[in-house]
């Protein structure tokens, strides 16, 4: 980390790094609130690949000549960038995917077939995002190996004691989210870890959410696998990442065969690569695998202590500010949380919000954000939610507030 | 979009059978049944057609959660589809289809929509032609025997 020491936080000089937030919508100046389905990119990031595509368009790992050798290091040092910032103990731990989705499909696939058979059991929440569960429901059809939820409570918190009642002999891989989109709760990761590694059961993480809002150490957490993606992090969509210990990537079989995850091929036998290569099959996603290397120097630069301690504050107000709303009634009130502020109003459905409010300028995410289990267990259909980012302000949630409160009047609520 | 567009799309009259949704309940002996789903957000309707010996629609109800697009619709079928028949109802379904999708103006081209008119602001908002197309898409399933419908 660049800087952990407190400093105030320039919100003003910040804003200014991200053009998309100059834009106006319905003729209002923006306010976007929906950073958990994707963030803003500083000017910085869409520099590096526009010079990228304008000055070093290059494959990588194979020519000799000078754009080539130096993509190849652009996209290299990318990965060391993303080695530091997780902590990993080496760079060809991490894997570059298109996303969360692509990097947890690579272990269920991967791991998942090779090791995984009839009868084991795999262990998730109820509040993972379809994503962290579609995958390994296809992998239990295929295989025979059964789905285990583990419940959560009325505020949206993992229930601890059933977590630990699901862990047993049987339990084979747990894959769990860090933090949840839909609620925001904080899960308490490293005890999860702890516990699963009790039974010698290796651990995901969907890290998805918590990437950009808190300091990760993959060697302090002790997780088995972990999985994020590059447009959450303030880098450009279609790259992701998925870290995985060296032991475990070592007797994994590759997940796409191709280009460079060989090292040599006949008819009769192919050699596959060394990690990270041997799961990065064909061209990659250079220039934006280069973005996200940018990303993460911005993030650096800010800090994700002084981020996540701004942010708190921005959670503390726009909890108060929606707690004033009569009737409003927010979903998921953890203990730990991060700037998600999932709501609904009776009467309103959370698609007419998302819509009234989006001709005040404001950008907020209404459905079911890919977890209808966690819709299921409220009981809604559907909530409007607010993400923060950074970049947002206490003004913009002041006049999130004055939307709402206008939406309910037009709905004479 | 300004505050007219807004006002384009939440009428009164559809804030209104929002709030009191017509024809809102199961029926066991329905003739034709159908659920319908739209994936996007969750909603989820169920539609009931009931026809009598002539053919004739004589009952037609909903019930189901959704916004106030999608409810507001599909109370509004259901008024505007009590005493028709299955074939007037397929053009019905096709005028709706095409009055939300902005292909027919209401003033100019000739209809029989109605009050149903009161949708042709939704082309607008792309992203709600499908709330306000549920109910309809549902009513079709249901008419061709089809259990289940996604508006995706």
């Amino acid at each position: 980390m660049v800087t952990t020491k407190r400093t105030s936080f320039n919100v003003t000089k910040i804003r200014k790094d991200f053009p998309n937030l100059r834009v106006k919508v319905h003729g209002k100046p923006l306010v976007y609130l929906d950073n958990a389905a994707t963030t803003f990119k500083p000017q910085c990031v869409i520099d590096a690949i526009e010079k990228h595509y304008k000055t070093g368009t290059s494959n990588i790992h194979r020519g000799v000549h000078t754009l080539s050798e130096k993509a190849t290091l652009a996209f290299e040092g990318a990965r060391e960038k993303i080695q530091k910032f997780l902590n990993a103990a080496k760079p060809s731990e991490i894997i570059f995917t298109r996303g969360t989705t692509e990097s947890i499909n690579l272990v269920a696939n991967s791991y998942g077939r090779a090791f995984l058979k009839a009868g084991d059991e795999i262990l998730i929440s109820e509040m993972e995002h379809h994503s962290n569960i579609v995958p390994w429901q296809m992998l239990c059809e295929e295989k025979g190996c059964v789905l285990k939820v583990a419940p959560i409570n009325d505020n949206g918190e993992l229930i601890w004691e059933e977590f630990l009642k699901l862990l047993g002999p049987k339990t084979k891989f747990v894959s769990l989210v860090y933090i949840s989109n839909s609620l925001g709760t904080v899960n308490p990761i490293k005890k999860i870890i702890t516990a699963a590694h009790k039974f010698d059961i290796p651990v995901l993480v969907d890290a998805a959410q918590a990437v950009n809002h808190r300091p990760i150490d993959v060697q302090e957490l002790d997780c088995d696998f972990l999985a994020f993606s590059g447009h959450k992090l303030f880098g450009p969509t279609g790259v992701g990442v998925l870290y995985g210990k060296t032991a475990l990537l070592e007797r994994m079989p590759p997940y796409q065969g191709g280009g460079d995850m060989i090292a040599s091929v006949t008819f009769e036998k192919t050699i596959y690569n060394v990690l990270p290569h041997k799961f990065e099959a064909g061209t990659p996603n250079v220039a934006d695998v280069i973005g996200l290397g940018a990303a993460i120097d911005y993030i650096n630069s800010l800090g994700l202590e002084n981020i996540g301690s701004y942010e708190k504050e921005l959670l503390d107000y726009g909890t108060a500010v929606l707690k004033k709303i009569p009737s409003l009634k927010l979903i998921g009130t953890a203990k730990e949380k991060v700037a998600v502020l999932s709501f609904v109003l009776p009467h309103i459905h959370a698609h007419d919000v998302g819509t009234l409010i989006d001709q005040e300028g404001i950008a907020i995410r209404t459905g079911h954000h890919c977890t209808q289990p966690v819709m299921k267990h409220f009981g809604v259909p559907a909530t409007s939610r607010v993400s923060l980012a950074f970049y947002n302000t206490k003004e913009e949630l002041d006049k999130l507030a004055k939307a709402i409160l206008k939406t309910k009047e037009i709905f004479h609520e | 979009m300004s505050s007219d567009a807004k006002n384009e799309l939440y009428q009164q009259v559809i804030l209104e059978h929002n709030k009191k949704p017509r024809n809102f309940k199961e029926m066991p002996n329905a003739t034709y049944f159908a659920e319908g789903y739209n994936p996007l957000c969750g909603d989820h309707l169920k539609v009931y057609v009931h026809l009598n010996e002539a053919k004739v629609i004589d009952d037609i109800s909903f019930v189901g959660d959704g916004c106030a697009i999608s409810k507001a619709s599909a109370s509004m079928m259901t008024q505007s589809l009590k005493g028709k028949t299955v074939p007037e109802a397929k053009i019905l379904f096709e005028q709706f289809h095409s009055l939300i999708k902005g292909s027919l103006n209401p003033d100019k081209d000739p209809n029989i929509l109605g009050k149903l008119a009161v949708f042709s602001g939704i082309w607008h908002y792309p992203a709600r032609v499908k709330c306000a197309s549920l109910g309809w898409h549902t009513l079709n399933g249901a008419l061709e025997n089809k259990k289940a419908i996604t508006t995706e």
